[in-house]
């Protein structure tokens, strides 16, 4: 097969902004990735496909990856006019100030597809979408019409990420049922509060236990306080 | 690599006129779809999987899988826990073949930290895979003979011969089934001489076995009459649709991971690919039987070369196990697709994105296009013959 | 009235058998328990084996799996459950008519299992229908499942026919229907039915 470099120099003659780059892997595995713009997306993959030397007609895995927001703090010089008061008399002087500014850098999903050939057999090629970000702007295109193995793929992509392929045929939920309405995989899931008994439970899992067994031990002793308290009644009524 | 195909057009019978009619509706019958949900507490539909049928009589319009049943988030889980904490896990995804899931995970992690096995690891792999494809193959086809109506006898068979294999692993590993066994770098435990030659002698009577089963099954009227010509398969929607495994080899493609990877130690040995002509469920079925006896093959030549030494290599990092920041996807042939597991890892104790990419449920993509036009009675023994494991299905 | 055991086993050898209408009555029903053709995951193919040549279960008076709960007296919940699953389990457990019994079997039956952790997953089944025997095990072996039916044998032996105990089919008051669960947003609603199972408090 050839190399990423070469890969990415065909793509590059046949469709002249492509707009592909290189994504390098430090790893040990040396499986370098191709991150496609979602504009052209359909056109280089029918390449890949088509072409007949890459001849890449076998979509094996298609996976969803999830990168959050994050917060980066960065350390800033800043000069800023100050009033001062000196010997009773106000006066503005320039002070150089390092404050630490933070912002958050937004997060997106990504579409991670690993190619084959059956006919030349070599692989596998890593190619990779990523969304503009993670809250409304969540949709790429889809890759079925080219490669039909990601049908069933991409609705799970769907069902767990929340990535929405145009042009996909039938795309709704595969593992969770209809009216689910988070997307599990993603890092803030928050899981239903289900748990609640746990015999060695520890740290947060026994501060929810002890949350739904308080309640539990209120309702308990509340109905023994009313039968005693009925059976001093009739007791007394006697 | 040779071409076993004039074996199995032993005994095509052929099919009578008009059989296999397209899927359109008999004119004056529309309006009148029958909408049928089939499991997902079905007795033959190999665990908790429902198919939604739009049947116009006896025929098969429309089919539309539904999954998720058995969902039980284990790439969530993965990421939560590190490495070697989901190796457990990975038995219970293709709860039929443990060993192979095992040895899946293994082959990732190792690309991802670019570990070494040594050799007598390779060959305790080996046989263990072996192993578990020949019960996974036996057990599949007494599945679709039990779907077929046979009520559990050919199953009998398979298990009499599974039982006996899940002994040695239980006396290797520990367990009968959640093996748990292969390591990042080798294996657990060492195999003694006594459980080899257990094994030897074991391997050494199975090819009377095989042969037993298929003598008794391979001219039988009934299944040749069900399964010939039902749920063709083309090549060409085959590998478009990302099949592989016995259900891709049946219709002709010659893509089996072990000659086209050359992973572990398989360039050593001498064994062939069996390959279908037709795609339908027979040339399934006689794919399985036939790999059967290759894998007998392999097991007789790595059971007389298998060398000493240790089965784990003493350098492999165990605690404070930490890979560098990068990716990797590994694969393996499991005995139903191609198993792979892709890992992302930042450089913490556990995978930042652990995927496992399940044969059986991107084998059943074209479940819909094998299916239309063919009776509901053939949808079951179309199922039977992709060979599913929910467990992997949903994850 | 209990007859003296020796006194019996004297008569049995003069042929002649003294029995109760409770043991005779109890001693039918416990020798030919169908199970029901209900696998979920992996202990399923553990529950296969048990009744395989090796492990045969049919000897016990299992002999036949009836594929529908119109017909069986047992279902044996093998395998996780999980919440999409639950309402269709639940279902076929209304479905099963009287005297019908629950096995756990494995660990994702009892209480999720090594899957506790899972937003599908339902922790035990019994939070919605009442469980007869447990078997703990991942999987269990077939051998556990063999003695968790002794186990389920002899509590049928020791069920009376009147008063305190006896079975469901036999008292007007018990309950038959179990309220099926309906998938909500997040999760199912209810997450437990409150008749079937409280929460375990834990004193320390």
């Amino acid at each position: 097969m050839k190399t990423i470099e070469e890969i990415k120099a065909a793509i590059d003659a046949a469709i002249p902004d492509a707009g592909v780059v290189i994504v390098p892997n430090p790893s040990p595995s040396g499986q370098h990735s191709l991150l496609l713009d979602p504009a052209h997306a359909t056109q280089v993959a029918k390449f890949l496909r088509s072409d007949a030397e890459l001849s890449f007609d076998f979509l094996s895995n298609a996976t969803g990856v999830d990168w959050p927001d994050k917060e980066v703090a960065e350390r800033v010089k800043v000069t800023r006019p100050v009033t001062k008061l000196v010997d009773g008399v106000e006066q503005t002087a320039e002070e150089t100030v390092e404050e630490t500014r933070k912002h958050i850098e937004p997060g997106c999903l990504e579409a991670v597809y690993h190619l084959f050939s059956m006919e030349k057999k070599h692989g596998p090629l890593v190619v990779r979408m990523r969304t503009v970000n993670r809250t409304d702007q969540v949709d790429l295109p889809s890759l079925t019409p080219i490669w039909r193995s990601a049908e069933f793929q991409e609705r799970e992509i769907f069902d767990l990420f929340g990535i929405v392929f145009t042009g996909h045929p039938d795309l709704r939920r595969i593992l969770m049922w209809d009216g689910f309405v988070d997307h599990p995989m993603r890092r803030d899931y928050v899981e239903p509060d289900d748990f609640e008994y746990e015999p060695t439970a520890h740290d947060e899992v026994l501060a929810r236990a002890q949350a739904h067994q308080s309640v539990e031990l209120a309702a308990q002793s509340a109905e023994q306080q009313a039968a005693t308290a009925g059976k001093k009644e009739t007791g007394a009524a006697k | 690599m040779t071409k076993i195909a004039s074996l199995i057009g032993f005994g095509r019978k052929k099919k009578p006129e008009g059989w296999n009619r397209p899927p359109v509706m008999e004119q004056g019958n529309e309006g009148e779809l029958l909408e049928v949900a089939m499991g997902p507490h079905h007795p033959s539909t190999h665990g908790v999987f429902r198919m939604d049928l739009a049947l116009d009589g006896e025929r098969v319009i429309r089919l539309k899988p539904e999954f998720g049943y058995l969902h039980r988030n284990h790439e969530k889980l993965g990421e939560g826990q590190s490495y070697l904490s989901s190796m457990p896990f990975t038995d219970r995804l293709d709860y039929l073949c443990p060993l192979s899931n095992n040895w899946a995970y293994a082959l990732a992690v190792e690309k991802l930290t670019g570990q070494a096995v040594p050799e007598r690891a390779e060959y305790l792999r080996v046989i263990l895979a072996e192993l578990t494809r020949f019960q996974n193959h036996a057990g599949s086809i007494g599945f679709l003979m039990q779907d077929m109506g046979c009520s559990g006898t050919p199953l009998m068979y398979a298990f009499r011969e599974r039982e006996k294999i899940l002994d040695l692993f239980e006396e290797l590993t520990g367990a009968r089934m959640m093996c748990n066994y292969m390591r990042f770098g080798g294996c657990r435990v060492d195999a003694t001489p006594a459980w080899l030659d257990a094994t030897r002698k074991l391997v050494a009577g199975l090819p009377k076995f095989v042969d037993e089963f298929e003598a008794l099954l391979r001219s039988n009227e009934i299944l040749m009459a069900r399964t010939q010509g039902v749920g063709i398969l083309k090549p060409d929607l085959a590998v478009n649709a990302g099949i592989t495994g016995p259900l891709l080899r049946a219709s002709g493609v010659n893509y089996d991971l072990r000659k086209v990877d050359h992973y572990g130690i398989y360039d050593r040995f001498d064994f062939r690919v069996p390959l279908g002509d037709h795609g339908d469920v027979y040339d399934r079925f006689m794919v399985r039987m036939l790999e059967m006896r290759e894998s007998l093959k392999i097991l007789e030549q790595a059971l007389k070369d298998i060398p000493g030494g240790p089965v784990m290599d003493p350098k492999a990092k165990i605690r404070g196990f930490r890979p560098k920041q990068g990716e990797a996807y590994g694969r393996i042939e499991s005995p139903k697709g191609e198993l792979g597991f892709y890992l992302i890892s930042d450089g913490s104790p556990n995978p930042y994105r652990y995927r496992v990419r399940p044969p059986s449920l991107i084998n059943l993509t074209v479940l819909e296009d094998m299916a239309l036009g063919q009776n509901v009675a053939d949808v079951v023994l179309i199922l039977g013959s992709v060979d599913i494991v929910l467990g992997e299905v949903d994850r | 009235m209990a007859v003296d055991e020796q006194l019996k086993i004297e008569m049995r050898k003069q042929g002649i058998v003294v029995t109760s209408i409770q043991e005779l009555y109890n001693w039918g029903r416990r020798s030919s328990i169908w199970p029901m053709n209900f696998g979920l995951a992996c202990c399923a193919i553990e529950m296969i084996a048990t009744t395989m040549a090796r492990y045969d279960m049919a000897r016990f008076g299992a002999e036949v799996f009836r594929p529908s709960p119109r017909q069986a007296d047992l279902l044996i919940v093998s395998g996780t459950v999980t919440k999409k699953m639950a309402p269709q389990v639940v279902r076929l457990y209304n479905q099963m008519p009287e005297p019908r019994y629950v096995i756990a079997m494995g660990a994702c039956a009892i209480s999720g299992g090594p899957f506790k952790q899972g937003y599908n997953v339902l922790k035990g089944i019994d939070r919605y229908i009442p469980v007869d025997i447990h078997i703990p095990g991942c999987p269990p072996r077939p051998e556990a499942l063999l003695s968790a039916f002794m186990a389920l044998q002899k509590k049928i032996d020791a069920q009376p026919l009147t008063g305190e105990g006896r079975p469901r089919f036999l008292d007007s008051e018990a309950q038959g229907e179990f309220p099926v669960p309906v998938p909500g947003e997040h999760d199912l609603e209810p997450a437990s039915n409150k008749g079937v199972w409280t929460v375990p408090v834990v004193i320390r």
